[in-house]
């Protein structure tokens, strides 16, 4: 197909550069400069779509961000399949391949559009709640119907190649919008020497200025626009940001822009090139010269492909050298449209007449048109439109003064391309996303930012100035207010302001919705919203049902909630709303707009946060002698601890018990360099560890080490370790891997906030040593052949510690143990970790030395019954429900964390859930963990549940499954029986005990 | 995304350098053990939630460590005034 | 045993300065490996194959004595002590670091600090700061738990931008200036040490990370390894 809407010259593209792209499979011819939008109305493509309720055929509106129809699948690929692109804002590249995303099997020849006939009706307002809520099981059929017919698009089914990218800022002066108003601000801000970014959604600077035939300082407004460009491109602290949307304007002045940086040149990044790039930028002050989007105006079957908003025919015109058709109606309610039908007939067009609501409109542009002979129709509108795929005609009728009636008879004229217009809406949306509402006025007969908390200025267009040489005026003023607000004086002096004529402009007509001859709801439709197919007649229905507030009306018809938000029809949509219920449109309020303004792709969202980055990945110093050992991983916190070291054809349960005898038999080795570890230094430490462990420090000598649990203030168990006493005023404390952070800020909380006077001071040293965990009766003699210090038992006990050296390599050794054999931890400065275990390995090959991970270490603690803090505890828990009395001492002069939460009744009431061990009376049984425990597994439901399942394995070394759980009453009811029924249906019985499975006499690690 | 003034290192920070850290100036009774359970039930559970100024306490968590209390408008989330432990605020609501 | 749980002597002029702490020297010989937390990413070959040209070039000064001390600027014993062994004052205006030679002193929190010496220095600087030093303070060696990175080049501002929140323009980031903040995912003490270059120190267990994300954050300018 040829070019056939194209002009011969003008416009901002480059005819030289001709560029070949795929719209629904075929192929047609673009030119640089061309957004798709522009390029398919070259080429005569009328129907981009088809309309999502009604299926109606549909074409493209406008120009820009507010374009609600034609929203397109891009992507030549399936791993670079985009939806929800909009094709007035996707520039053309040479190999664009796009596809309408609704309308099947395609646009032109809609097979819906006979369901979508009878599925209109069935979709009255509130569809949503009325049709498809019930059945509740009909709902997945229901949604997949609605997510099809929705034209949402397709994700890719495979991955993204490419790259996304986020970078921070900080700047004196943000302006977003590089209009007129944009322009000139940034132009005096940069001048002062401030930092300044200036971002603008198109690929151009320039805004209105590029398609305007307005001129500035005597020349092109395109020549300033140029000249400005360059100014600001030589300012060392201005960033330029073009094809970037500010999307977002959250708290604090902190606003995010997404930056398309590659998506103009290919269906992929050229190599070593980021996609599109999210700026999160942190202001002082900020300048909104957003600008606003043209209304169009509600009338019957405005919908018609053909009928189109007037300011994006003359863009299409002026910027691209589109005309998009061949006769035009101009339907407008104000002077500033008229241009349109100027621009139409400069471009050698027919004007079959211009029909202006107003009964008698006067000003310059309006002269202009009646000097040049335009068929000038005052005091009427185009009622309704003829056509289907395009439209063929109109029908206009008179209206009376206030434009709520027809008031004579109509008559018909032929065209196929009707503009309307029915004034400006300012772009607020950015100053709604920080909570201000927005303040009607009747002067501009639009919405302008309210009040508002931030750091924020508003130029041009956004507070309803939109004569060219008040704008420029008012750009300068606030890009000087906003970098002198910023420190930099002076900025307004010596301002050469950029001049332009006035155009002298009668008032417009505040009118939205045009009469019918028939009422609203018996007239052809006349749409509000296009992208879901609201229309006046349904948002009149939603008032007379009772819905009187307008976000409720929003929600019942589903105005504004498309990918658009309702840029082009939510105004409109207030104003029927407003007179319906016989109100004016501040009585009736507006709804406000939320992050995003326009889609944005996940991509830009996660930027380098994917795939390895996703999330922080810890690793000891020994890592890479698990990963060479073969070993499987367990998240823990962000760490990678080793999981178990299967062997070639081992299952999970063989590693787990090999390893586990190993250790019970020989000795085994636990990298446990992940617990947290504390220094704690000062002459108060050891009075701070009485208050914020639940037992006793007082007596604790140098040299030794005892377990401690802490409370939180309600007396419930939330961390555990050992802490050691290094010196009289010098600790060192262990907490559970996933609580270290959490557990030192908690310390620096009551050093600071309540005992500040105590001389303490806690550092990390997590990652400071390198921990490696020798268990089992053969740890010694291997420990022995590494070390000088004196290993013997009578000198070395259980809970001392010793330093000393291990394989040469100075090093603490804890006599600790979490498996209940003879054990010895030994902590080297984490330069040596591996050195120090490669060397145990040397050593240990004669013991079987054995590594192991956190499974096996599970299972050997759970054999022992000693708990996880956060695995068999879970913030709900006493010391005392975990059977561990002995670790709580209320002798201490100082009411410790979680003393006075103990005394509470309830934790003392009888009943309460306690930790016991489980035995199932098939030892091969494991019990699930989670399960809960019934004393009547027949009781009809719901059961009374006593408890559940906090830890359970299969244990090799006694040769039966082991378990540990809550059970109300438990510690008084040992050797009764339990039952845990099931998702299956069965029921495992087993036997409350004690939960120290071995050795309860703890022999093994006191050797 | 608050932009908050770290009354320690002496400058504004990212909100992603800050743990919130719930309602300020909850001191710990001198003395829980005679405390009733009434009124040791209001120090661990019960908190403000006004509509308006609300002093909070928050932690450098990510720079210097220090904990901190900031008066903030929980309407327009406007930082009213940022002062250390031990301070008293001077911005306060009306009644308070 | 004896020597490291043994209290520390008393000095006869400070009798304020009774510090019970456990004192080690951490460091082992020559024949024990000695490996940094980037060990196994292998920089050295990376440096000698890799890239010569980029926009970015990352080294790791490895094995360095790091030691955190803590006390408060109201205790004049503890800053006197901390001028007579080092043999300049700790930098008490938030943010700002000294380097003198081969040592270099970073603020952390009003009431720390981060000394980097050279690794074998650690143990004696601990000794010679415990015994200057009076009153309430703390010291502890941290040199196997964190690694320093240099980022260096035209482009390591950019990197920087896009690894930390923090304002890295020179009107906020003058060389010398040091802050802890936000680094990706993780966090870092982040030092501007020239014009073009910055010093990142990262904890251990997070270097791995960090060298992951360097290399993906530099890769549109070109990253350039040095040994």
């Amino acid at each position: 197909m040829s070019q056939k809407n194209r002009l011969a010259s003008g416009g901002r593209i480059d005819r030289s550069k001709p560029l070949r792209f795929k719209y629904n499979g075929r192929e047609y011819q673009g030119y640089q400069g061309d957004t798709l939008a522009s390029a398919l109305l070259a080429n005569g493509v009328d129907v981009i779509g088809r309309s999502f309720k009604y299926s109606r055929p549909r074409g493209i509106v406008a120009a820009g961000a507010e374009e609600p129809n034609a929203v397109l699948q891009l992507g030549a690929t399936e791993a670079t399949q985009v939806p929800n692109v909009r094709a007035t804002q996707q520039e053309l590249f040479g190999g664009l391949v796009s596809s309408a995303t609704n309308g099947w099997p395609n646009a032109d020849m809609d097979l819906m559009s006979y369901v979508g006939k009878v599925g209109g009706r069935m979709m009255p307002p509130g569809f949503y709640y009325k049709t498809f809520m019930y059945p509740q099981s009909m709902w997945e059929t229901y949604e997949k119907f609605i997510r099809k017919a929705a034209g949402l698009g397709r994700s890719p089914l495979e991955n993204d190649p490419d790259t996304y990218d986020k970078i921070n800022h900080h700047c004196d002066v943000m302006i977003v919008g590089a209009g007129p108003a944009g322009l000139a601000a940034a132009l005096v801000a940069a001048r002062s020497g401030a930092r300044v970014i200036l971002a603008d959604e198109q690929n151009e600077f320039g805004g209105s200025l590029l398609h305007s035939r307005e001129k500035i300082n005597g020349r092109p407004a395109a020549n300033w626009v140029a000249e400005t460009v360059a100014e600001l491109e030589k300012h060392p602290e201005v960033l330029l940001l073009p094809r970037s949307t500010v999307n977002g304007y959250h708290d604090h002045n902190f606003l995010t822009i997404h930056q398309r940086c590659t998506d103009h040149v290919a269906d992929q990044a050229p190599k070593g090139q980021v996609r599109q790039r999210m700026h999160r930028v942190r202001a002082n002050w900020v300048v909104l010269a957003t600008g606003a989007h043209e209304r169009p105006l509600v009338y019957g079957n405005n919908d018609v492909p053909g009928c189109m908003v007037a300011s994006a025919v003359s863009t299409y015109i002026n910027r691209y050298g589109v005309v998009p058709g061949n006769e035009l109606v101009l339907m407008t309610t104000n002077d500033y449209a008229y241009q349109t039908a100027l621009d139409w007939a400069d471009a050698g067009r027919k004007v079959v007449a211009i029909v202006d609501t107003r009964q008698n409109p006067k000003g310059a542009r309006i002269e202009e048109a009646r000097k040049r002979g335009l068929n000038v129709i005052t005091g009427s509108a185009v009622i309704e439109v003829q056509g289907s795929k395009r439209v063929s005609g109109v029908s206009v009728a008179p209206i009376d003064a206030r434009g709520d009636k027809v008031t004579g008879s109509v008559q018909r004229l032929s065209c196929d391309t009707v503009a309307s217009s029915g004034g400006w809406s300012p772009v607020i949306h950015l100053s709604c996303h920080t909570g201000s509402r927005p303040e009607w006025r009747d002067d501009i007969i639009g919405f302008v930012p309210g009040k508002t908390v931030q750091r924020q200025l508003t130029a041009g267009g956004i507070n309803g100035t939109y004569s060219l040489r008040k704008v420029l005026e008012e750009g300068a003023r606030t890009g000087a207010q906003a970098a002198e607000s910023a420190g930099f004086a002076d900025a307004a002096k010596g301002i050469a302001l950029p001049l332009s004529e006035e155009v002298q402009e009668g008032p417009a007509m505040a009118l939205f919705h045009i009469p019918h001859t028939k009422p609203t709801a018996r007239a052809p439709k006349q749409f509000v919203d296009f992208q879901n197919d609201v229309t006046a007649s349904g948002i009149e229905l939603a008032t007379r049902e009772g819905f009187e507030s307008i976000e409720h009306v929003k929600r019942y018809t589903a105005m504004g909630f498309g990918t658009d938000q309702g840029k082009l029809g939510n105004i409109n949509g207030m104003a029927i709303a407003a007179k319906s219920l016989n109100q004016t449109i501040p009585q009736t309020g507006t709804t406000i707009f939320r992050p995003n303004y326009t889609p944005i792709t996940f991509g830009a969202i996660a930027g380098r946060d994917c795939g390895e980055l996703f999330d922080v990945k810890r690793y000891s110093a020994m890592h890479r002698w698990h990963v060479e050992h073969g070993a499987l991983f367990e998240d823990v916190g962000n760490w990678k601890r080793p999981w178990y070291f299967p062997k070639a054809g081992e299952s999970m349960q063989d590693a787990l018990d090999r390893e586990c005898k190993a250790t019970r038999e020989s000795v085994g080795i636990l990298d446990a360099s992940t617990l947290g570890k504390i220094d704690i230094q000062g002459k108060d430490a050891r009075e701070f560890l009485a208050r914020v462990y639940t037992n006793a420090w007082a007596k604790l000598g140098v040299g030794k080490c005892r377990y401690g649990l802490m409370c939180g203030e309600d007396g419930m168990v939330f961390d555990d370790g050992v802490t050691s006493c290094l010196a009289e005023n010098h600790f060192l404390m262990t907490t559970t891997t996933g609580g270290a952070a959490r557990v030192l800020e908690w310390l620096e909380l009551y050093h600071q906030t309540e005992w500040p006077e105590m001389e303490v001071y806690f550092n990390t040293v997590t990652d400071q040593w390198a921990t490696m965990t020798i268990s089992g009766p053969n740890s010694r003699k291997l420990l022995a052949e590494l070390t000088d210090i004196d290993l013997d038992g009578d000198s070395f006990k259980f809970m001392d510690w010793r330093q000393g050296k291990v394989a040469g390599v100075p090093a603490r050794v804890f006599r600790i143990s979490f498996t209940g054999e003879l054990s010895y931890e030994i902590n080297v400065q984490a330069n040596y970790g591996l050195y120090v275990w490669e060397k145990l390995f040397e050593h240990g090959a004669k013991f079987n030395l054995t590594p192991y991970g956190t499974e096996t270490m599970h299972v050997l603690r759970a054999e022992k019954g000693f708990i996880i803090a956060g695995q068999d505890t879970d913030g709900s828990v006493t010391p005392i429900d975990l059977g561990m009395s002995w670790c709580v001492s209320n002798n201490k002069p100082f009411s410790y964390i979680g003393k006075r939460g103990m005394a509470r009744e309830d934790c003392n009431r009888p009943n309460r859930k306690q930790l016991v061990g489980l035995k199932a009376k098939d030892p091969k049984k494991v019990i699930p963990e989670g399960s809960q425990a019934v004393d009547d597994p027949k009781q009809p439901l719901p059961m009374k549940m006593l408890g559940h399942v906090t830890s359970s394995y299969y244990s090799a070394n006694l040769g039966h499954s082991i378990a540990m759980g809550m059970i109300r009453d438990g510690h008084n009811r040992m050797g009764e029986t339990v039952y845990y029924p099931q998702a299956d249906g069965s029921v495992i019985e087993a036997e409350i005990c004690s939960p120290i499975f071995l050795d309860p006499k703890g022999e093994r690690q006191n050797v | 995304m608050f932009y908050i003034y770290c009354p320690h290192c002496g400058e504004h920070r990212e909100e992603e350098e800050f743990h919130a850290k719930g309602q300020a100036h909850i001191a710990r009774p001198a003395d829980p053990d005679s405390c009733s359970d009434k009124e040791w039930g209001e120090y661990l559970y019960f908190r403000k939630n006004p509509r308006g100024l609300h002093h909070e306490m928050w932690v450098h968590a990510a720079g210097c460590r220090k904990f901190f209390n900031v008066t903030r408008d929980t309407v327009s989330y406007e930082i009213k005034e940022v002062y250390k432990i031990g301070e008293r605020p001077s911005v306060v609501a009306a009644g308070n | 045993m004896s020597e490291m749980i043994a209290p520390e002597k008393v000095a006869a002029n400070k009798p304020e300065a009774v510090q019970e702490v456990a004192r080690m020297n951490q460091l082992a010989g020559p024949a024990q490996r000695a490996e940094s937390p980037l060990h196994h990413a292998d920089l050295g070959t990376i440096a000698q194959k890799g890239p010569k040209n980029g926009g970015v070039t990352l080294q790791e000064h490895k094995l360095l004595g790091h030691l955190v001390i803590r006390g408060s600027q109201d205790n004049q014993a503890f800053l006197a002590g901390a001028r007579e062994a080092l043999g300049f004052d700790l930098p008490t205006a938030p943010l700002s670091s000294v380097q003198q030679g081969d040592r270099s002193v970073r603020w952390i929190s009003p009431d720390e600090w981060l000394l980097i010496v050279p690794g074998e220095e650690a143990f004696d600087v601990e000794e010679q700061l415990r015994a200057a030093m009076g009153g309430h303070f703390a010291i502890v060696n941290v040199s196997g738990g964190q690694t320093v990175l240099e980022l260096s080049g035209p482009e390591a501002r950019s990197v920087l931008k896009k690894s930390t929140p923090y304002d890295v323009h020179d009107r906020n980031f003058p060389v010398g200036k040091v802050v802890t903040s936000v680094f990706a995912k993780t966090q870092a003490v982040i030092r501007r040490t020239g014009e073009q270059s910055w010093e990142l120190v990262i904890r251990r267990s997070f270097a791995d990370y960090a060298w992951l994300w360097l290399q993906d954050a530099s890769a549109e300018y070109g990253l350039v390894v040095k040994a």
